[in-house]
């Protein structure tokens, strides 16, 4: 079968399922007695197997299916909770995870399972005997056709509830043609019916030989109902190929339950909660699938797709603007009156197509807990996430960057920022540390903050390292405000770790990710109390594709500097330049800036006439700044940032291009490269 | 041979470049737009025949002088001159050409390995030539008239 056109909603839809089984998973670990978070998990498990088995990913397949055994288990309260078992678990999802990107990645998605297929098996196995003991008994029991079957005590007590609920609980006996040729349609078929109808809490065979017809002719299902016997013989007989329905109601002898409840009375507790949960389930079908709809109502779209719409979009804004200079020209009325309704429709346009590229910071937020929970593991600390505003909306372009700045730094936190829990007892504080992740909107920015109540920055510590490093002279280090010093731990060549540990001192520090947010446009400060904790705060522009630029003319042509590298512009005299070795300088508010003319850097030619007055723009880069000479300033504007594409790999000192009102078009000064 | 033609031609577009004909398969072929109609903006620090970019439908694309590529003199745009957009599989370009204003299907069993001697233009850019009644038909390797421009930098400057 050729599934390559469904490969990419295999991966989507194989990716969302490993989140839900994540975020699930933590839920649990919470709450290990909620067996309905064990169902959530299940489910998504179910569906991924599924859906690869059907994609020919049989590692996959195969590892989802011991998780799926596992679940059930668990489910059908035969093993118990523990976080042994989660870690396992945690671990398969991992595998999963890491499966399903080699498959995007153009891999096979192959991976050694076996070690965690031996431990998820042995979960199984090796915490109820009982059940594989059970199911023999009820095995040799049904080769005699005796059609009764053995049901444990969870079965027997989820029974017993519904029934004193008002449902009746069957025992459905179905019979297959001997010729039926698909086995497991009709298996399917018959559960889709008894589905609708009420919950089937067991079967005979498994549901997985079921499904793989590891069975006869017949098997049995065991449904808990509201409808009755008859009507329900009816409905499965309508499925074609069926030999025979046979339907008993399921009864205990009175003695036997109570027994059970007696005997197991400790784990009584737990078990009629979710007993209480599969009976409440039942009658409410009609909200379910209404909750479904509304679940419809957005849809898939590739970026591709909204790209090229922006650029159509784009090609009318350019048209636009020429139909309003015509509209001047010539001065009617009703013509300037049509384009003005037309500029403001495609401003409501614009915004519209601008919010479709959206995308809430969940979608990077939501791998944190868990990776958390495991770095909180590995440092034996105890470490509570907490995720706030988690549905603030991000440009896509932004969220793909964003990613692994945030990764570091939560590492970072964890690592540096958390003390370990003798620690926090010594300094009064509750053993859990708390690292809170925050997003919200602030004007044209998004803010992302990362609080952590540890033990903040060192001052002492850091100024000793930096001076060490040779990154702030020790006169210097004196004058610096504690904010400042924080700043320190950002610059390159700086680790404060003593000793390098996995988590975060991989020799790359938190200086990579001041570079990756400011190349996105963005800031990030760092305050700090000692003793109390620190708050990193990144300031992001909600958009990489509309950025505000100043545009510059040097002869005939225009280029565009970003404003988030300009700090001013300003008009020096030439008498204001000095040399300084071979290279101009200016004095600009105390500080020796270096001098670049733009127009030599990018051949534009110089005024014929020699200038008495020049037009720098001062930008920088970190904490180095240039001015760059140009003509003259145009002004600012707001542009469509496009890229020069395939062809033109790396250009010098050029980040791209945009399209202006006039449809020409001028190129994005890269001033990163300018300064070395 | 003429009975099988259908599936053994290749449709061509035809340019000239001074006083020869070239051919590139219309499949990669986008559009052919009119050279004076457009602006192009120069880009600093590129070989020099990457004449610039232009906007064309909102798409910014790069364009390259065929002239200047191959090493021919070059000359006045006018109102002949021509821009070919072409899609590789990477990006799109477009080319700068004297005039474009044919299509022809070449036999592919017409197609011959360049010889010796064809002109100026070097070998790695010419997959082959075609004789098509009396015209002689240059097919292009885009792909390697075409190839990525890496590492462009001032640093000789």
């Amino acid at each position: 079968m050729d599934t390559n056109q469904y490969l990419e909603m295999f991966l989507e839809e194989s990716k969302e399922h490993l989140q839900a089984c994540n975020e699930q998973l933590l839920e649990l670990e919470k709450n290990p007695d909620d067996l309905a978070i064990v169902n959530e998990i299940f489910r998504a498990a179910h569906t991924l197997k599924g859906m690869s088995a059907t994609m020919g990913y049989e590692d996959i397949a195969n590892l989802t299916h011991k998780m799926e055994n596992v679940l059930d288990a668990i489910r059908n309260s035969k093993i118990r909770v523990t976080s042994e078992i989660l870690d396992v678990v945690f671990e398969s999802s991992d595998a999963l995870e890491e499966m399903v990107i080699d498959i995007e990645e153009g891999g096979s998605g192959k991976k050694d399972v076996e070690k965690l297929v031996t431990m998820l098996n042995q979960i199984e196995a090796g915490n109820s005997p009982l059940a594989v003991v059970e199911e023999k008994a009820g095995k040799s029991e049904s080769e005699e056709i005796t059609g009764g079957l053995v049901y444990d005590d969870f079965e027997q007590t989820v029974v017993s509830q519904s029934v004193e609920q008002g449902f009746n609980a069957f025992e459905l006996k179905v019979i297959l043609r001997d010729d039926c040729l698909l086995k497991a349609a009709r298996v399917f078929m018959v559960f889709e019916i008894l589905e609708k109808a009420g919950e089937i809490i067991k079967t005979f065979p498994t549901v997985e030989q079921l499904e793989n017809e590891e069975f006869d002719n017949q098997f049995t299902v065991v449904i808990i109902t509201k409808e009755d016997a008859e009507e329900l013989k009816a409905k499965v007989q309508k499925v074609s190929e069926i030999e025979q329905v046979e339907i008993r109601q399921v009864q205990f002898h009175t003695a036997t339950v109570e027994v059970a409840t007696t005997i197991e009375a400790p784990v009584a507790g737990p078990v009629t909660q979710p007993a209480k949960q599969t009976a409440k389930k039942e009658p409410t079908p009609t909200k379910r699938s209404s909750s479904a709809h509304s679940a419809n109502k957005t849809i898939r779209v590739n970026i591709d797709r909204l790209d090229v719409l922006m650029n159509l979009f784009e090609e009318l804004v350019i048209d636009r603007g020429r139909l309003q200079s015509i509209a001047t020209e010539l001065q009617n009325a009703e013509l300037n009156e049509t384009t003005e309704r037309m500029t403001r429709i495609s401003g409501d346009l614009q915004n519209i197509i601008l919010n479709m590229r959206m995308v809430p910071v969940e979608t990077v937020f939501n791998r944190f807990p868990k990776m958390v929970r495991q770095l909180a593991r590995d440092l034996d600390k105890k470490i509570n996430l907490e995720i706030i505003g988690a549905e603030t909306e991000l440009d896509r372009t932004v969220i793909d960057e964003i990613g692994d700045p945030l990764v570091h730094l939560i590492r970072n936190a964890l690592d540096h920022g958390v003390e370990s829990p003798a620690d926090r007892i010594a300094a009064g504080k509750p053993e859990e540390g708390t690292v809170t992740l925050r997003a919200y909107h602030s004007g044209n920015h998004v803010f992302i903050e990362l609080e952590d109540d540890g033990a903040g920055v060192n001052r002492a510590r850091v100024l000793k390292k930096a001076i060490e490093r040779g990154i702030v002279t020790e006169e210097i280090a004196e004058t610096l405000t504690d904010k400042q010093v924080a700043e320190l731990i950002l610059s390159s060549g700086f680790s404060t770790a003593e000793k390098l540990t996995d988590v975060s001192g991989r020799g790359v520090g938190l200086d990579v990710v001041k570079s990756t947010i400011e190349s996105l446009g963005g800031h990030i400060s760092i305050e700090s109390k000692e003793g109390q904790g620190s708050l990193f705060q990144v300031q992001l522009p909600l958009t990489l594709s509309i950025i505000s630029v100043m545009l510059v003319q040097m002869q005939k042509e225009i280029f565009a500097v970003p404003l988030s590298s300009i700090i001013e512009t300003a008009i020096i005299q030439n008498s204001d330049i000095l040399n300084a070795h071979n290279q101009r300088v200016i004095d600009f508010r105390g500080k020796i800036v270096p001098l670049v003319d733009l127009r030599e850097i990018f051949d534009t030619g110089l005024p014929e006439e020699p200038e008495e007055l020049k037009s720098v723009v001062i930008v920088r880069k970190g904490e180095s700044l240039a001015a760059l000479v140009v003509d003259s300033f145009i002004g600012q504007q707001e542009i469509v940032l496009k890229s020069l594409g395939n062809y033109l790999q790396s250009v010098f000192a050029l980040s791209g291009a945009t399209i202006l009102g006039n449809g020409q078009v001028a190129l994005i000064v890269d001033c990163n490269a300018l300064i070395k | 041979m003429t009975t099988a033609t259908e599936n053994n031609v290749m449709k061509t577009i035809v340019f000239r470049l001074l006083d020869k004909e070239y051919a590139i398969e219309v499949d990669v072929v986008q559009s052919i737009e009119k050279l004076l109609l457009m602006t192009i903006t120069r880009i600093p620090g590129v070989p020099s025949y990457v004449k610039g970019v232009i906007n064309l439908r909102g798409m910014v694309t790069p364009i390259v002088d065929l002239r200047n590529r191959f090493d021919l003199p070059e000359m006045e745009y006018n109102d002949n001159t021509r821009i070919i957009i072409v899609n590789l599989e990477n990006f799109d370009v477009g080319l700068i050409v004297d005039d474009a204003n044919d299509v022809i299907d070449i036999p592919v069993n017409a197609l011959e390995s360049q010889p010796e001697v064809v002109g100026s233009v070097e070998s790695e850019f010419v997959a082959g030539v075609a004789k098509i009644e009396k015209r002689l038909l240059v097919m292009l390797n885009l792909d390697n008239v075409l190839r990525p421009i890496r590492n462009v930098n001032a640093d000789e400057n």
